[in-house]
């Protein structure tokens, strides 16, 4: 999309025109070469060493480990690689649950909200979309609250009989609870890869994790409403109508028509998903800090925390780099996954 | 008869879910009147009894937030300003402006969206720790100044003026700059409008970049202060009417302009999620 500008010959003034463009994106590109580029080409850098946080990592007598801070998250047998592998299978099971979650909560809110007999429809958008406009801080202080031990849910449940757990002090996994299994057996407990046994990789996320999911779900849900409404309201009313001419019942018509037109946005939303479900942090900083029994323990705060609290900013950014390849990896395969299905 | 009752279960799905949305932030305002025994022993109960500003009188006086809000305004509203100026100059340039290499800058600005943020939390103090900017006001904005998510929303926008409107300026002589700041930013209202409000509510909410950037309590912003105020009492039942209030104070302002631009937000929301 090259536009001539009218009366210029195309020649000169080139260098000119070199020279305003890049002076009117220089701040940007300054800004972001500065504390985006450059910080993760140091950060490669410190990842390589076991800097402590004394003086600068890029002067001499700085420890040199190689590798090593990313080789032993996976084959040295320590408490590193424990706190490594149970970060990532308490994220594993937080994502498998939020993502499809928050998908079908907000594809049914949208198709409510869409409904052309609905009244008030512009009060329960707002409503829907507030909660993912306000501060994750501020949001998680309520849930604290409401999920606290003598909190409006306890008291809630209490109306129906039902004693809840102490969310945020119960480590126990929710696939054991559903099988009813207090003592793993043997064949479970006795092997396993990476340092957790086979009986702590399928415990399912902890109900204090369960606490931290309903609030993810409940504040990103209104953005994805948002974008599935925008989608809706751009499939043809024609396309419906000639559904209905057709014979098709309600169930068919959003089976066959609205499903296929919502797919790219289907892919958005889980793949938007995805990426926000592996950088969760703000909550677990604010509800848990990955607490208890590490049991919200996830990459990114392990990662954080092994930093600015351990001081052991070598094995903070290693972390950091596995689960910025994770992210990649996952969006790379969904995207071909898609490509596929459409191809 | 069938279709009554339809509408009546959409109707009654709908409230469930509208409650569920709304209700936290009703128990939210009523708990922050409540006295402290009245909210451990009716936590749900919309209404306080008694009625009590207790809890924000202790906020204010027992607390640091009068010093976190002055800096999160500070804070907030320069980074406003500096994000719709800057993000604004790269998307002109890079809509309107020929010049070798704008591809390749648009491409870097597209990639640098896909980055992660939680990623650059070691990295990010890394460089600042190195520059000598850590723990000041600096460190808090400089690095977050810009975001390549605005540049691409300035940028499509401007791609929607018809070309030629520059023209004239231009013929009577208006350097680059002038043509942009007298023809074009003025046109682009309600890009600009969208831009400042999503630019205030991240500035505002801003929480892991402050993590990073400082540690003295006296440059603490409103979701840095609440989270240390709550952290390390997990579960604990004590003081919520305080620490309530305090999250309410912190919503607010985010709360207000929503209610006002809440088709800004909306904007916002989609802009961002067309560049999948």
């Amino acid at each position: 999309m090259r536009r001539r500008r009218a009366g210029l010959p195309a020649r000169r003034g080139h260098l000119r025109d070199d020279v305003t463009g890049w002076l009117f994106a220089a701040p940007v590109v300054v800004i972001l070469g500065v504390f985006l580029l450059l910080p993760i080409l140091m950060a490669m850098w410190v990842s390589l060493t076991s800097w402590n946080g004394q003086g600068s990592p890029f002067k001499g007598g700085v420890p040199f480990v190689g590798l090593d801070n990313y080789s032993r998250l996976f084959t040295r047998d320590d408490l590193a690689r424990q706190d490594f592998m149970t970060s990532i299978r308490n994220n594993v099971y937080y994502v498998a649950i939020v993502v499809p979650l928050q998908t079908v909560l907000a594809l049914g809110l949208a198709l409510v909200v869409n409904s052309r007999l609905l009244k008030g429809r512009s009060f329960f958008r707002s409503a829907f979309f507030f909660p993912s406009v306000t501060s994750s801080v501020a949001v998680s202080v309520v849930f604290l609250f409401i999920f606290g031990n003598s909190g409006a849910l306890a008291q809630l449940l209490g109306f129906f009989g039902v004693k809840g757990p102490e969310w945020f002090s119960d480590s126990r996994g929710v696939l054991h609870l559903l099988l009813g299994v207090d003592t793993p057996p043997a064949a479970l407990a006795d092997h396993g890869v990476f340092g957790l046994s086979w009986w702590e990789w399928l415990s399912g996320p902890s109900v204090a994790m369960c606490a931290i999911i309903a609030l993810v779900v409940w504040t990103t849900s209104g953005t994805f409403m948002l974008m599935f409404l925008a989608a809706l309201q751009d499939i043809p009313v024609t396309l419906e109508e000639a559904a209905m001419l057709d014979g098709a019942g309600r169930r068919q018509r959003f089976r066959y028509v609205t499903l296929p037109m919502l797919r790219p946005t289907m892919f958005l939303v889980l793949t938007l998903g995805l990426i926000g479900t592996w950088q969760v942090f703000d909550q677990i900083y604010v509800m848990s800090q990955g607490a208890p029994a590490k049991t919200t323990l996830t990459p990114a705060f392990l990662s954080y925390r092994t930093a600015f609290r351990d001081f052991d900013y070598g094995a903070g950014t290693a972390i950091s780099f596995v689960l910025f390849l994770i992210i990649v990896l996952l969006t790379l395969f969904q995207r071909r996954v898609m490509r596929e299905r459409r191809g | 008869m069938r279709r009554l009752a339809s509408t009546f279960t959409g109707y009654a799905i709908l409230v469930f879910f509208a409650l569920v949305f709304v209700y936290p932030f009703v128990i939210q305002v009523a708990t922050s009147f409540k006295t402290e025994p009245d909210a451990a022993a009716s936590p749900l109960s919309p209404i306080p009894h008694p009625l009590t500003t207790a809890a924000f009188e202790r906020v204010f006086t027992g607390t640091d937030l009068p010093l976190w809000l002055g800096n999160s305004l500070l804070v907030a509203v320069v980074l406003t300003a500096g994000r719709v100026f800057l993000d604004s100059l790269a998307g002109y340039a890079l809509s309107r402006l020929r010049f070798r290499g704008r591809s390749a800058l648009f491409g870097a600005v597209i990639a640098v969206m896909a980055v992660p943020g939680v990623v650059l939390f070691i990295p990010k103090f890394l460089v600042l720790n190195q520059l000598g900017m850590y723990d000041s006001y600096l460190a808090l904005i400089l690095p977050i100044i810009v975001d390549a998510a605005g540049v691409f929303i300035m940028k499509q926008f401007f791609d929607s003026i018809p070309a030629g409107v520059e023209e004239a300026a231009r013929i009577d002589g208006a350097g680059p700059f002038r043509v942009f700041w007298s023809v074009v930013l003025p046109m682009a209202r309600p890009a600009l409008i969208t831009l400042t409000i999503i630019s205030f509510q991240g500035a505002w909410n801003e929480f892991p970049h402050t993590l990073v950037a400082v540690q003295d309590p006296a440059l603490f912003t409103l979701p840095r202060g609440l989270a240390d105020l709550v952290s390390g009492s997990l579960g604990g039942g004590t003081q919520y009417p305080l620490k309530l209030g305090a999250a309410l104070l912190a919503t607010i302002p985010v709360a207000v302009i929503f209610v006002i631009f809440q088709r800004h937000f909306v904007r916002g929301a989609n802009e961002g999620s067309s560049k999948g």
